[in-house]
């Protein structure tokens, strides 16, 4: 089946759903709620159909958008998306259910924003052209924006400024991007005197000259960073955190980070490896000031949300040292952790809002406490959550973070010995979150009762797929060896020395010389 | 290149009338407009002559397309059609209709007596197109006036209000200081080369090796001044803001759009053909000015509460934007102008016919304030004003970010890369004056319900004592639904815009 189909299935429900639900708002989250799930169904079978060990793209859709231009509306799915269109898709299902237990201002537009969100972000994942994944990344911000601005929290003017900043923050990331991705494709075409293209899997066989590939990474990092968020480029979380509806902040925290990551896995270091290599301490340090300014601000903090925040800004910080580790151990890693970051911190957030719903509407831990006394179940999958998140030795965040530190260990031993208190420090913030909201003195206004049946259902499954795969994390692990292992690979080849980089180079051009990039150079599809 | 057109013989040039028959209906349609008005029912003024002018530009419309493909001089060399100009008549054309469309019920049309506020307009565009296709610089200047005179009296068309007055003669003073100036490197040009003919110009200029003659640099640089006056390029554009706000918005409309498709029309043939030996000598004096037009434009427009005159700083900018289409001189950054330009009648007619509706609607004038809870109280005209916005900023889905891609890519290769970053730039400060209209428009209420049209002014609470006044205008409503879903469409197919500027600027023997 055309992956297009799963692209565009959550938009077109969005668009039916405004389109034919005139009388009955509830039949409109119902219709969005159909096409969330047929999405995630979709999803699961393209993740189960896909076999690892698989060279090179599966599913390829590739017809020519604009050919004045050489951009082409390529998608495929490879080891490095598959997993992450199943987090997607899976997170958006479970949103949509959410967000049909409670009423909407305009639920129409709400829900069509909210699936063209789902549409966009697929496409950003499954892009397989520089163009068309630039276009989708800076299409996915602009549901949230319309979302953030009209149904999020607090009054209007503090809102719109929220939404404001948020956007502005983004989209300059993404606007150079736009620049670098032109002038990628332009100067990679210019320099090989070949027409010009965009597609991915061509231009990683054009290699650019140093000088152009250094700035276009810097302007690449920027929006990957910003979106992650990372730490000196954060300035828009706390704001955009606080303001947004929760189930709208579960995709965004849950999702939309990760496409930053999986940008550097999918774009940066393929495209651009040596400037990867040159600036490979400059984004460890990057990572490693996020994971200790996330960790000890998440512990500071008394707002849960911002706590959720300020921890994702420490797992992003894991994420982004696995993938600059430079090796396959810490890029898988990496590719895992964006997965199980996003399981965890979804449902983290919609526990939050559970838990404000018996607090008085707070979501201050300060005026929580007590809740587990009577709420058992909901004790328990938080629980469950925590513990995932500080990467309780037996969850797969502790392989995921094992393989990151594995890998830094292996690349720079100084930056891993003191990432190691990063893992310390989140038991911190999860456990002080946990015990602060559920044991404790209860709160003034704290009236506890178990988490109900439909809330059950938007919380069970997704805290199953969590156990599923603290059992199983070969799932996610397998399916993305070969293809981290093809990113990585020109990076790691550039990092080892420049003679090494220039037999690559001359493998890429010219007929095969040496024997000793075999690996790195028959990795590429 | 083109001796045998020019070979002197006793009788006049040969005057193909077919290449001529657009400009002809334009400005016969302009002489029956006038005369219909003359007319004294008041149904046949404001009823019958916008039709006319509507058929007068149906028509050129028509025949423009009718010429499509045509590679040919007329007039002894004095116009050229070929592409550019006949894709540059076709977006004037139907930015003329959309202009005819939103003046139809105008407080600016029946002041100025419905038939002499269309008769100018369509004289107007006659010299655009005239402009469009002139190639030597005598028709230059020609069309360059029959562009200019009747906007400075379309103005004013507004009489009773001051600010219309005074924009229609601020126009005049600047816009004559620049058409002065403009002739006056006209002339240099001349007289450093010997001719008026574009192409002549240009083998002048390289057979002399003039490339570095002061005579035709000081010619040069007075030319880019007033053009730049012209198309508002930085730091010649301080007038923009003030005539723009107070001019009629149907006639703003117009300017905004249609002023800019013309400048940057003789932009790209004066500077990409006439002046292309010399482009290393003018190409970094006018990349400064696109990015100092980037910057200003953008910075220019934050912050402004007037509709009008953001969008009014935001074409300084997106002019600064399709500069960087000419500097480069190569056929890529022609099409990619003559692409943004396209796209850009789309954006702003979008924007233009919502402020209409809002002015006629909620008595506050062209205040952003006109605009809020919009996509409560109207989604009909909030969709188009958001893809506009959108588009305008370059996002994604919409047209303008096609058309932003195409104009970096051309910067990027044509070796001016920081100038499409500069674009880059320019384009995240204009976010921080779009997204705020959508915000208003979105998130905000509607303002308290004013009693009746009082905070209007009292020829607009004349204008509409009509129950009418609650609903939008049929034609207004259609312009701002098709203008914002070509925006969309274009966005998300472009192939055909790209198919229509693919020949444009075939013949300037470019790279």
């Amino acid at each position: 089946m055309p992956l297009s189909i799963l692209i565009w299935l959550p938009a077109a429900c969005g668009v039916l759903g405004a389109i034919f639900a005139l009388r009955d708002k509830r039949a409109l989250g119902v219709f969005a709620l159909l096409g969330s799930v047929a999405a995630l169904a979709l999803a699961i079978s393209y993740i189960v159909g896909y076999s690892p060990g698989t060279r090179g793209l599966t599913h390829v859709t590739d017809v020519v958008w604009i050919s004045e231009l050489g951009i082409h509306y390529k998608l495929g799915i490879d080891g490095l998306n598959v997993m992450l269109i199943g987090l997607t898709t899976l997170l958006f299902a479970m949103a949509t259910l959410a967000a049909n237990l409670r009423e909407w201002d305009r639920p129409r537009l709400f829900f069509f924003h909210f699936m063209l969100a789902e549409s966009a972000v697929l496409g950003a994942f499954l892009a397989q052209d520089l163009a068309l994944f630039v276009a989708f990344f800076d299409l996915m911000l602009i549901p949230f924006y319309f979302m953030t601005g009209m149904w999020g929290r607090g009054p209007r003017e503090e809102r719109v400024r929220a939404t404001i900043k948020l956007v502005i923050y983004t989209l300059v990331g993404s606007l150079l991007m736009l620049a670098a991705a032109i002038a990628t494709g332009v100067l990679a075409s210019q320099q090989n005197d070949v027409p010009l293209t965009f597609v991915l899997s061509n231009l990683q066989t054009l290699p650019l000259s140093r000088g152009s590939q250094e700035w276009i990474f810097l302007f690449f990092a920027a929006a990957f960073l910003v979106k992650m968020p990372a730490f000196p480029l954060h300035g828009w979380m706390p704001d955009g955190y606080r303001t947004m509806p929760i189930e709208v902040l579960m995709v965004f925290s849950g999702v939309l980070s990760k496409v930053g990551a999986y940008g550097f896995l999918r774009i940066a270091l393929p495209l651009y490896p040596q400037a990867a290599a040159h600036f490979q301490t400059l984004m460890l340090l990057i990572a490693l000031a996020s994971i200790l300014y996330g960790s000890m601000v998440a512990f500071t903090q008394t707002d849960a949300r911002l706590i959720a925040g300020y921890s994702s800004i420490a797992q992003m910080g894991f994420i982004t040292l696995g993938i600059f580790a430079l090796n396959s151990q810490g890029a898988q890693g990496a590719l895992l952790q964006m997965v199980n970051h996003g399981l965890v911190v979804a449902p983290l957030l919609f526990i939050v809002a559970l838990l404000s719903r018996r607090a008085g509407g707070s979501e201050d831990v300060r005026e929580m406490g007590g809740i587990a006394f009577r709420a058992p179940v909901l004790a328990a999958l938080f629980l469950i959550v925590a513990l995932a998140t500080l990467a309780m030795p037996g969850s797969a965040n502790f392989v995921g973070e094992f393989l990151i530190l594995l890998g830094v260990f292996n690349a720079k031993l100084a930056i891993a010995i003191i990432a190691f208190a990063g893992v310390v420090m989140a038991s911190v913030y999860a456990l002080r979150l946990f015990i602060r909201a559920m044991h404790n003195r209860p709160g003034k206004n704290v009236e506890s009762r178990d988490i109900g049946l439909l809330d059950r259902v938007v919380l069970v499954p997704v805290v199953a797929v969590i156990l599923f795969f603290a059992v199983y994390p070969q799932l996610a692990l397998r399916r993305g060896e070969d293809s981290v292992k093809a990113a990585v690979a020109p990076a790691q080849a550039a990092l080892r020395g420049p003679t090494f980089a220039a037999a690559l180079g001359r493998f890429e051009t010219g007929p095969v010389t040496g024997t000793g990039n075999g690996e790195a150079a028959g990795a590429r599809p | 290149m083109t001796p045998v057109l020019a070979s002197a013989t006793l009788s006049g040039p040969h005057v193909d009338f077919a290449g001529l028959s657009p400009l002809l209906a334009l400005l016969g349609g302009a002489v029956v407009v006038l005369l219909v008005g003359l007319l004294g029912s008041r149904w046949v003024r404001a009823q019958v002559v916008p039709a006319l002018s509507l058929v007068a530009l149906g028509t050129a419309l028509g025949l423009t397309i009718w010429q499509w493909g045509e590679e040919k001089s007329i007039l002894a060399g004095a116009l050229r059609i070929d592409d550019l100009s006949l894709v540059l008549t076709m977006i004037l054309t139907v930015g003329g209709i959309a202009t005819v469309l939103l003046a139809w019920r105008s407080l600016a049309a029946r002041e100025a007596a419905h038939g002499e506020f269309h008769a100018l307009l369509l004289t107007s565009i006659g010299g655009m197109t005239l402009l469009a296709a002139a190639q030597n610089t005598v028709m230059l200047f020609v069309g360059l006036e029959l562009l200019s005179i009747p906007l400075y009296v379309l103005c004013a068309t507004e009489m009773r209000r001051e600010h219309s007055l005074e924009s229609g003669l601020k126009y005049l003073i600047v816009g004559s200081v620049g058409s002065a100036t403009l002739l006056y490197g006209l002339a240099l040009i001349y007289g450093a080369t010997g001719a008026t003919d574009f192409t002549t110009i240009a083998s002048a200029i390289s057979t002399k090796g003039l490339s570095s003659d002061v005579l035709l640099l000081t010619g040069i640089a007075l030319c880019l001044v007033g053009l730049a006056f012209k198309s508002s390029v930085a730091p010649f554009h301080q007038w923009t803001p003030d005539v723009y706000e107070g001019a009629p918005t149907p006639v703003t409309a117009f300017m905004a759009v249609a002023t800019k498709v013309a400048a940057l029309g003789v932009f790209l043939r004066f500077f990409d053909v006439a002046l292309v030996e010399a482009q290393s000598s003018w190409g970094p004096a006018v990349a400064t000015l696109a990015a100092l037009t980037i910057i200003v434009g953008n910075v220019g427009a934050l912050g402004q509460s007037s509709l009008k005159r953001m969008l009014a700083y935001s074409s300084v900018a997106q002019a600064g934007y399709m500069l960087a289409g000419v500097v480069v001189s190569t056929q890529l950054g022609v099409r990619a102008t003559v692409f943004y330009l396209a796209i850009y009648l789309f954006m702003n007619m979008a924007a233009f016919a919502v402020i209409i509706a809002r002015e006629r609607q909620a008595g506050l004038g062209d205040n952003v304030q006109s605009v809020a809870g919009l996509g409560r109280s109207d989604p009909w005209l909030a969709w188009p004003l958001t893809l506009s916005m959108l588009s305008l900023a370059g996002i994604p889905a919409t047209a303008g970010f096609i058309g932003k891609f195409y104009l970096i890519d051309a910067a990027v290769a044509g070796g001016y890369t920081w100038l499409g970053v500069v674009i880059v730039i320019g384009s995240m400060i204009s976010l921080g004056y779009y997204l705020p209209v959508i915000a208003t428009m979105w998130m905000a209420d509607a303002p308290a319900p004013l009693p009746a049209l009082a905070g209007g002014s009292p020829e607009l609470d004349e204008d509409l004592s009509s129950p009418s006044v609650k609903g939008v205008q049929p034609e207004v409503l259609l312009v701002a639904v098709l203008a914002g879903a070509a925006t969309l469409f274009f966005g998300i197919v472009p192939q055909p815009l790209f198919d229509l500027v693919h020949g444009v600027g075939s013949g300037f023997g470019l790279f």
